[in-house]
């Protein structure tokens, strides 16, 4: 087990290492002179010059890219270019919007998804399961900003029940806060939420076709007992998987809601980042969500292995 | 030893694909999906020879109307004629899906083969690259292309493209081990047959349908991710109709104009649904388990 | 009033009619053999005792248990009967225990559901049962996973749940079909204690007649549904008065005709082996050691003859299967060499390999993986032609395609169908037509019989018998199952733990062997004759 846990750790941190350099290589190197990107290319060569000089883009590229690493460790993002101020602080308090936002989602969708799952899976080709299947088609046709317009239109808009957008802080108070996450946090949750119930279906039929269901049933357990013990125990494992890699659609899910709801976390700040051409922000920035994206990975293999013994002895 | 049994005893002459014909045609789902499929896709064709209003033409004095007689759709702030957006949209969604999955499948199906068959190093890297590449949403690609090329067309489809690299390796990885792993294989190894022409032969033709299956997800996730990308303004730039620009367009005049952000979404919702329904068709059609019975002994 | 009594039960699923007027019975204390081929029925029978039919099956007729109406039983009552009064053992031990829970717990889960007992009486229960079946808790705790164990070992867990609370009746459907010979004794001399122990009736279900003449008292024998013939197991077996039992008695005990090898005169063996071995690299037990290397065959040495037929024998995880492929050439050797026809095959590339590869072809075991589905019959017969020095025509090709058929006695329009379209039987011969298109003078066959029917297997071994002759051709058959090699072969070698513990002529080492792998092996296989004349014995 602990070997299991090591490799996966040792892999996450390479992946880490390997996205930073492909991240340091696609916004430095490959542009080749990052500081016409920014001041664009009918800037002076004067102005150029001095940019370069102010950014350090004179030190040869390994060396920026540990410096950038090195930082990173410490904490120090670097600082923006447009703001001028450390790249931390911008993202220190877009952090606490965008993070809690993802979670809500996925915590809202899981639970969503998977009772409705286990339904449609033990009402097979009744009209239930049809109803479930249906109405989950257009979940995952749902595009979630769209999803998002709508509810806006509906709770706030019309019925006034919910803020349209934007976001006190958490200082103003926890339900404020809250409050402004909700419907976001619907919008995200229910397309993923469809996916992970036709996957949890599709994974518990799979599992009650198993040998093992039989011999649960022989024993004398009920048909539901066998279903919730030893059926669903044993199709989680595999939603596990596709929980982890939703996670992925869902951060990037949440970077695009934010626009909708006008929030202020790392999503508008790296568009903004994107539109006045400022590298340094969109570097850690794009850097701190794939770290979340392998975080929460690894964190699933862990899981993954206490779910399942079998990964338990290395083969 | 005149048994019956060994008599050539068919139970049907027809192959794997004359049933399939017929199970799709059976197939609420894949006939479904078809039509609206064809629709859309039909819809974006006729754009290039006719729409009913030409989707730049800006008309001041017709501008938020809600859908009508002479526009069925309404028309957007300048006056621009939604319906014909959205045909001339859909240009934009298919072409970027299409190139998308085409850079996935192409680049990704063979890694994947030889991902399978090589095993040892080569595998490792190739699972490697796609943790890492998995690592990236599209949207972060995205977001690093637009920084140093600009927002486009071009960032969005090596972007998605990018993402569904690894999507079809893994497939075609995950798909040809289990085929690599039966007897007749196996039998083909022994009758002198090497890698390369028993991967063709045997192991493509045999993962064919899963790949296709896929092929007609990530066209859907192609769609989506495409609207996503051009609400947040790094897809298709002015003036060319996008539908998720369309969306993000109707943001601020929501309140009076609701039919601005509805049909847009609408028009993503029914292009994708279409291409669910037909890949859930397919997939239920093409299934090993149904097709091919065996005789009893 | 017996214990279970079946009365013209008739069951259908889904409009098909599966079952027809089935009458059994079994009292307490006896063994009740159920036995048929694939497609009899004798599966849905057991389901029927059980209750647990597929949805849309409709049963008609009635199943006493105890007094109790089965068919009329509603499902509670159903659900309090089973694992309690009547315990079932299934077929496939691989796939019957939850991979996700521990063998104490899926034992005592039976125990709690059906006394109530507390989690620590349960477990002192699922103990002792364990012990019972044979798995000691200081090697097997209860904190186990099923991956831990071997096939063996985890049918022992399946008994263990099905008997934990002392049912009336056992049920056990080819409860050993899974698992080598040896263990197969293991496992029904471990039914047949149980059953006395605590008396109770067991109805055995198997395709093999010898197994089950070993174990039953009364045998019912089953066909496509319905109930062929049925009395005391002896007397049935030797009167034989339905045909179908004729066939069945039979084709279990079926020796084709063959004539006596001869040693030719050729100055050199058609396969030669030197010394061969096999590792494979151990697994990592912990982050510092490194892993020790796992030797699967261990200094191998043997030589065949042209057109001679030699059996490979032994249990499963004895190396056989690893010595075929690196006959084959499908894989090699770490030490040692294999010589074929002279060349050391052994050591060539595999453009030098391929004159040896058409001398030298394979059967496999599994006649539904050996065909890829995909492609026509024609194509998948002739691929092994891709091997001859000049490329036939499309012409030549379909001819030699259709001998080849006809050969193995198919017919010439078969060329056209898709591998699904036969029987498992027709497949193999499809199998056997592959591997003589090119005249080779070498065919491996690994468990070419197992997965087949008693009938099918006394056809097929005669096709094998009857190309010997016809061809010249020489076989290496591997095979755990005695009656298969002595029906077939002229020398064998019994294998253990990667080595040759004994050879010779096949029916002096099968009646008189002297190693111990040789005589456990020879003590376990099920022999029909035997059974029935010490049955006969037994009632005086």
């Amino acid at each position: 087990m602990l070997i299991y846990i090591s490799r996966r750790f040792i892999a996450l941190f390479l992946t880490l290492v390997v996205a930073s350099g492909v991240i340091f290589t696609v916004l430095e190197i490959l542009p080749g002179d990052p500081a016409e990107v920014i001041l664009g290319t009918q800037a002076r060569p004067d102005t150029l010059a001095a940019l370069r000089a102010k950014l350090g883009l004179n030190e040869p590229a390994p060396v920026r890219y540990a410096e950038w690493v090195g930082g990173m460790v410490h904490g120090d993002l670097g600082t923006s270019y447009t703001y001028s101020v450390p790249v931390s602080d911008l993202v220190k308090q877009r952090i606490w919007v965008s993070i809690p936002l993802a979670i809500l989602a996925l915590i809202l969708s899981t639970l969503i998804a998977i009772p409705v799952g286990v339904v449609a899976a033990t009402n097979r080709n009744k009209p239930l399961d049809f109803g479930i299947m249906g109405l989950s088609q257009f979940g995952i046709a749902l595009p979630n900003f769209w999803f998002g317009l709508l509810l806006v239109y509906v709770f706030a808009i019309g019925l006034r029940w919910l803020p349209s957008g934007g976001f006190p802080g958490w200082s103003a108070g926890v339900w404020p806060a809250f409050r402004a996450l909700i419907l976001p946090a619907v919008a995200l949750a229910l397309p993923q939420a469809a996916i992970l119930a036709r996957v949890t279906r599709s994974a518990l039929l799979d599992v009650l076709g198993e040998d093992y269901i039989r011999t649960a049933r022989a024993k004398g357990l009920t048909q539901r007992a066998t279903v919730w013990r030893h059926g669903v125990r044993n199709a989680l494992i595999p939603v596990l998987t596709i929980l982890g890699l939703q996670f992925s659609f869902l951060i990037a899910g949440t970077v695009i809601i934010e626009n909708v709801f006008y929030l202020p976390g790392l999503g508008r700040l790296v568009f903004q980042a994107i539109a006045q051409r400022d590298l340094m922000v969109v570097k850690s920035v794009v850097l701190l969500i794939v770290a979340a994206v392998v975080i929460v990975t690894f964190l699933v293999d862990i899981a993954y292995a206490f779910a399942d013994p079998r990964l338990k002895v290395r083969r | 030893m005149t048994d019956p049994s060994f008599a050539s005893t068919a139970i049907s002459t027809e192959g794997v694909e004359a049933g399939l014909m017929r199970r799709l045609a059976r197939s609420p789902s894949f006939m479904i999906g078809a039509v609206i499929t064809a629709i859309v896709i039909l819809a974006a064709f006729v754009s290039y020879f006719w729409t009913p209003y030409d989707p730049t033409a800006m008309a001041i004095s017709s501008r938020l109307k809600g859908p009508s007689a002479s526009h069925i759709f309404g028309t957007d702030q300048f006056g621009r004629d939604i319906f014909s957006m959205i045909m001339v949209g859909a240009r934009n969604s298919i072409a970027v899906s299409v190139f998308s999955v085409g850079i996935g499948v192409i680049i990704g199906v063979p890694l994947g083969l030889v991902a399978a068959a090589k095993a040892g190093l080569l595998d490792e890297i190739v699972m490697r690259m796609n943790d890492l590449v998995f690592a990236f949403p599209a949207l972060l690609t995205a977001v690093m292309l637009a920084a140093i090329i600009g927002p486009g067309t071009l960032g969005a489809v090596i972007a998605i493209g990018v993402f569904n690299i690894p999507v079809f390796a893994r497939l075609a990885r995950g798909s040809a081990l289990s085929v690599l792993a039966r007897e007749f294989i196996l039998a083909s190894r022994a009758s002198g047959k090497g890698t390369a022409l028993i991967l063709i032969e045997h192991v493509l033709p045999n993962i064919m349908n899963t790949l296709i299956v896929q092929a007609t997800i990530q066209f859907s996730l192609g769609i989506l991710l495409e609207a996503g990308l051009s609400y947040v303004g790094l897809g298709t730039p002015p003036p060319f109709p996008s539908w998720g620009r369309m969306l993000s367009e109707s943001q601020t005049l929501m309140a009076t104009a609701p039919h601005l952000a509805l049909f847009p979404g609408l028009a993503i919702v029914f292009a994708v649904l279409g291409l669910n329904l037909l890949g859930d068709g397919l997939r239920d059609a093409l299934d090993p388990r149904l097709a091919g019975r065996s005789a009893q002994a | 009033m017996s214990l279970l009594e079946i009365e013209k039960l008739s069951l259908s699923i889904n409009g098909t009619p599966i079952l027809k007027h089935i009458d059994l019975s079994v009292e307490a204390g006896q063994t009740v053999g159920l036995v048929g081929e694939s497609g009899s029925g004798k599966s849905m029978t057991s389901l029927a005792v059980m209750k647990l039919l597929p949805p849309g099956a409709q049963a008609e007729g009635r199943i006493g248990f105890n007094g109790i109406d089965i068919l009329a039983a509603p499902e509670n009552a159903m659900c309090r009967l089973r694992g309690n009064e009547i315990g079932m053992v299934f077929q496939e031990p691989m796939t019957a225990l939850n991979p996700v829970k521990t063998i104490g717990e899926q034992v005592a889960e039976g125990i709690r559901l059906h006394t109530g007992a507390n989690r620590a009486d349960a477990e002192a229960r699922a103990r002792k049962i364990l012990e019972r079946v044979g798995l000691p808790v200081e090697k097997f705790p209860l904190s186990r996973y099923p991956h831990e164990l071997s096939g063996g070992q985890r049918q022992r867990v399946v008994i263990a749940i099905a008997c934990a609370l002392k049912p009336k009746l056992l049920i056990a459907d080819e409860p050993t079909t899974a698992l080598d010979v040896v263990l197969q004794k293991q496992i029904l001399e471990l039914l047949r204690d149980l059953v006395d122990e605590n008396r109770m009736g067991l109805l055995l279900i198997s395709h093999d007649l010898a197994v089950v003449t070993d174990m039953a008292d009364r045998i019912t024998i089953m066909r496509r549904g319905e109930v062929m013939e049925e009395g005391e197991t002896a007397k049935t077996l030797s009167a034989q008065v339905h045909p179908y039992t004729r066939q069945l008695a039979e084709a279990s005990t079926h020796m084709p005709a063959r004539a006596k090898f001869v040693e030719g005169r050729a100055p050199e063996p058609l396969l030669q082996l030197d010394n061969v071995m096999r590792d494979y690299p151990g697994r990592r037990v912990s982050l510092f050691q490194k892993a020790e290397p796992f030797r699967a065959v261990n200094g191998v040495s043997f030589s065949l003859a042209p057109g001679q037929s030699v059996a490979l024998v032994g249990r499963s995880g004895c190396g056989k299967s690893t010595l075929a492929r690196m006959i084959l050439a499908l894989d090699r050797p770490t030490g040692g060499e294999i010589r074929f026809m002279g060349d050391t095959v052994s050591r060539m590339g595999e453009s030098a390999l391929r004159p040896a590869r058409r001398n030298m072809q394979v059967v496999f075991q599994d006649p539904y993986g050996s065909f890829d589905p995909r492609h026509k019959v024609e194509r998948l017969v002739a691929e092994p032609l891709h091997l001859l020095e000049s490329a036939p025509s499309p012409a030549e090709r379909r001819e030699r395609v259709a001998a080849a058929l006809h050969d193995v006695g198919l017919s010439a329009r078969d060329m056209n169908k898709y591998p699904h379209e036969f029987s498992g039987g027709q497949r193999q011969r499809l199998s056997i037509a592959r591997a003589i298109i090119t005249r080779p003078r070498l065919i491996v066959a690994d468990e070419p019989v197992s997965a087949l029917d008693v009938s099918i297997r006394a056809q097929i071994l005669d096709l094998f018998a009857d190309l010997n002759q016809r061809l010249g051709v020489a076989y290496l058959f591997i095979t755990h199952d005695l009656t298969v090699a002595r029906a077939i072969t002229d020398e064998v070698m019994v294998m253990h733990d990667g080595v040759i513990v004994e050879e010779g002529a096949t029916g002096r080492v099968l009646d008189h062997p002297q190693s111990q792998a040789a005589r456990d092996l020879v003590a376990a296989a099920p022999d029909l004759q035997r059974a029935i004349a010490r049955r006969l014995e037994m009632q005086g």
